[in-house]
């Protein structure tokens, strides 16, 4: 008794009780083409019931893996080639697929990264609730499942049940899976990235009701994340992966506050979620970014490079029977652009802030409304204009994946534009191209790579390569870095302010991740259902947000209030 | 949902009308006198040859044949062939021995192509699945004639494990054989579009949740991965039914079958215009509504899809 209540009350202290899980010395390899590649070596991590435990690395770090060893999940093709995993006494690493089984479920919980894809679309939320308790040998009418739904915080959960996954948004997804993840009281939840895939707002909630679920029920739990922020903000014990190994690992709070190792050092610097007010001061002290930008902003007052004035864009959404509705997506919408500074449009996914970026391109006609580039209306742009317009206003997109033609090299791929636009004869074409790779840090060795042989930021350079090969005055950047990881989300919004003042452009930067905002944008506007709800610079927003809604977003950013005791001592 | 139905089968009237024009145009445009196939070697008298024209019309021009075709067909007379039966009668007759050969075949391959396929998808790169992979591309690559009296020779003539053909009474045990060969190559089709959809849905997050969640093997299999993998198949299935009740026309020779395959050859040879088009008529008929099952049933499948 007394033990079970230590562990709840103060798990992170000493005490005689054996620790939950333990990895030691933990090696796992993948079969590859090119034979055994290990992915994670030498993994030390210690649970203690009841605690939390945060595994925190970059993508490839190896955390997902470890974690999914530690539930017997592996890929196919992985292996625990060294080491061993204890769980309660009893190694997992040598038991039966059986055994596995009856430990998954009802001892080792888990609650998966992206909801959309880890509800099977085809059968409904109850049926695959009540499927997880019936394996467990727990009571599974109705009852029992709508009790499970309402305690993961899902409203009306005997209705919902009902529905299937295509009928929930994210964040009830998100819920239906810790439902089933905590449906059978398992004694360790296993979180990977459990909201990196909801908005900040939303993940908020969630994390909270996740905190006080396991808290109840005393769940240990081993989240996995690639934000320190948040790790820091919910665990007792953050442990930090780099190229499958654990290079640093103690209390949270201590380890944000003095880093060891130079990788967790590099993390803590360039995490945006922490470093939002620091970032600010050294654009103060800043070099040419700052000395450029401020006297624009001020000299060039009436010098706006895009006007939107009352924008709107409405949607016709089909019924049945032929009829149809009006879907209000973006409403009475204003803002402008100064010439040489950077305008964040901020909002949650729905909030219509990337339907203001396919106007502002030209990709979408506005319902009304006017968007003035440069004096210009462009709503009433002829063919030829329009792609007159397109050159001088060019795009970044979110998925570096998905936004390079496969089967084109580097070299096609930025040169195209040029080409689209008969700039030059092919000769000029290629000094561009080489002078292109240079301002985005490539080496001009890449022009004959196809884009999967190129990492992540190396693409979004490629893309950011491409859209400034037309010198565009205006970038829109939709999401530019939210699919990066921090580090090199870091160095792409420094490249990105570089430019800026290299080149003078302009940016609209659309994006729902507030640290980022602050770290490139002058202007911010916030949208929250196809309305702009508040406007203005980005130090007055952030210090004195008007609307609760802007202050929500800013509450929920992970970390925010933990960074503030050391800033303030 | 009843208004989704109710234009399906709206739009069946305009298949209907192009497809029974645009086959009546074909055949009406086939070389040689129909008369000449009627008399035979010996020939007829031209004042026969006339009575003959002037009974099918053949002297009209295209529309006013196609018209008064279409004006038979909805007073419900199909008419007669040249050699005087009545064309509703010969699809009574073959249409059922046909059918029974096509569902057969129709759930062979489907129960076998699915097992099959799902076993080979699991051990996907084992020697099981390697071998189903190049049999299987054996069976589509060798024409299903060649297949067909390979079967016929080995179990009908040599092992006498059933007839070799198929009397006119057409009792299932004979058309075991017949049916095997006919779904012969769909049967490789199911099994390898099972494969893929397995391969593919057993490495979904969803498949990996369920594992977590403490599901055994077999129902993580069962309700999580084969669900998911029919989808596809039903697709597949449902537009097979069409061609196997059309497409017997090998099988049914090699057999001597006397169904729809063979009635439908002859037909085409006589240049019987109103045989051809009655008998393609109703395998239209009859693939639009196999094609409208399966769309109901792959909304059930995939509860994503609503119709409205």
């Amino acid at each position: 008794m007394n033990g079970a209540e230590m562990n709840t009350e103060n798990p992170s202290a000493q005490n005689p009780v054996a620790p939950l899980l333990e990895l030691k010395d933990l090696a796992i390899t993948f079969k590859t083409n090119n034979g055994e590649v290990p992915a994670v070596k030498r993994a030390d991590l210690t649970i203690m019931p009841g605690e939390t435990v945060a595994i925190v690395g970059e993508s490839g770090s190896g955390k997902s893996t470890t974690a999914l060893a530690a539930i017997g999940l592996l890929p196919s093709n992985g292996r625990v080639s060294g080491g061993s995993i204890v769980f309660d006494g009893e190694d997992l690493t040598n038991v039966s697929e059986k055994r596995m089984i009856q430990l998954r479920g009802s001892s080792i919980g888990m609650v998966p990264q992206d909801p959309m894809s880890n509800l099977n679309p085809v059968w409904k939320i109850g049926f695959q609730v009540k499927e997880t308790l019936k394996a467990n040998g727990l009571p599974s009418g109705p009852k029992d499942v709508a009790k499970v739904l309402t305690e993961a915080g899902l409203p009306d959960a005997a209705a919902r049940a009902n529905q299937y996954p295509h009928e929930f948004s994210g964040g009830m997804r998100q819920r239906a899976l810790i439902a089933i993840g905590l449906a059978c009281r398992p004694r360790l939840l296993i979180a990977d990235e459990p909201t990196s895939a909801l908005d900040v707002t939303v993940q908020r909630q969630i994390l909270d009701h996740l905190e006080t679920m396991t808290d109840e029920l005393g769940t240990a739990v081993l989240l996995i994340t690639h934000d320190l922020g948040l790790a820091a903000e919910r665990a007792h014990k953050v442990v930090v992966m780099y190229k499958g190994q654990v290079v640093e690992s103690g209390p949270a709070l201590e380890l944000l506050t003095n880093p060891q190792h130079p990788y967790t050092q590099k993390l803590v610097a360039s995490a945006p979620s922490l470093a939002s007010r620091r970032i600010e001061s050294s654009k103060g002290t800043g070099r040419e970014s700052d000395e450029v930008l401020a006297p624009h902003a001020e000299d060039l007052q009436t010098d706006n490079v895009i006007e939107v004035k009352n924008l709107v864009k409405v949607y016709k959404i089909r019924g049945g029977w032929g009829k149809s509705s009006d879907f209000k997506a973006v409403d009475d919408v204003s803002f402008a652009i100064k010439r040489g500074t950077t305008t964040a449009v901020v909002g949650e996914s729905g909030s219509g802030k990337s339907t203001v970026a396919k106007m502002v391109l030209g990709l979408e006609d506005a319902t009304d409304g006017s968007i003035t580039f440069d004096g210009v209306d462009i709503t009433s742009l002829g063919r030829k204009e329009m792609f007159n317009f397109r050159r001088r206003v060019q795009p970044i997109f979110q998925d570096p994946y998905g936004s390079l033609d496969p089967m084109y090299n580097i070299f096609r791929t930025i040169e195209e534009p040029l080409r689209v636009h008969g700039v030059g004869n092919a000769k000029s074409r290629e000094a561009k191209v080489r002078n292109l790779l240079d301002q985005v840090a490539l080496p001009a060795s890449m022009m004959q790579r196809f884009p999967n042989e190129l990492s992540g930021g190396q693409r979004q350079r490629v893309a950011i390569a491409r859209a400034l090969a037309l010198d565009p005055e205006v970038v829109i950047c939709d999401e530019a870095v939210s699919a990066l990881d921090v580090l090199v989300q870091a160095q792409i919004l420094k490249l990105l302010a570089d430019l800026q003042s290299e080149l003078g452009l302009s940016y609209l930067f659309i994006t729902h991740d507030l640290a980022v905002v602050r770290q490139i944008a002058d202007h911010v506007c916030v949208m929250e259902k196809g309305k702009l709800v508040e406007k203005g610079t980005t130090d007055d927003v952030f210090e004195k947000p008007q609307t609760a809604y802007t202050q929500a977003l800013l509450d929920a950013i992970p970390g925010a209030g933990l960074m503030l005791p050391p800033e303030v001592a | 949902m009843a208004w989704y139905l109710v234009r399906r089968f709206l739009q069946l009237i305009p298949v209907f009308l192009g497809a029974t024009l645009l086959i009546y145009f074909l055949v009406f445009s086939l070389p040689g006198d129909a008369t000449a196939a009627i008399c035979g070697e010996k020939g007829c008298t031209p004042a026969v040859e006339a009575s003959i024209r002037a009974q099918y019309n053949l002297d009209e021009p295209f529309w006013v044949q196609y018209f008064l075709y279409l004006k038979g067909l909805l007073t419900f007379d199909l008419g007669t062939n040249f050699a005087g039966r009545p064309i509703a009668e010969i699809i009574a007759n073959v249409f059922p021995t046909t059918a029974k050969l096509a569902v057969m075949a129709l759930v062979f391959e489907a129960v076998a192509g699915v097992v099959v396929g799902l076993f080979a998808g699991l051990k996907k790169g084992k020697l099981f699945d390697s071998t189903v992979l190049v049999v299987s591309l054996v069976v589509i690559a060798v024409p299903i004639f060649v297949l067909g009296f390979l079967m016929q020779f080995l179990i009908g003539v040599k092992l006498e494990w059933t007839n070799p053909t198929v009397s006119g009474d057409a009792t299932f045990t004979e058309l075991i054989l017949p049916a095997l060969v006919l779904g012969l190559v769909s049967f490789a089709y199911v099994l390898r579009l099972t494969r893929t959809a397995v391969i593919e849905n057993a490495s979904a997050d969803y498949v990996r949740t369920a594992t977590a969640k403490g599901l055994s093997r077999r129902r993580v299999i069962g309700v999580h991965v084969m669900r998911n993998s029919m989808i596809p198949v039903a697709t597949f299935l449902g537009a097979d039914l069409g061609a196997l009740m059309g497409g017997a026309i090998v099988t049914e020779g090699i057999f001597n079958v006397n169904g729809v395959g063979n009635t439908l050859y002859r037909a085409v040879l006589n240049g019987e215009a109103p045989v051809v088009v009655s008998i393609v008529t109703v395998l239209i008929l009859i693939f639009c509504l196999a094609n409208l099952l399966v769309d109901l049933l792959y909304a059930w499948l995939d509860p994503r899809i609503r119709y409205a």
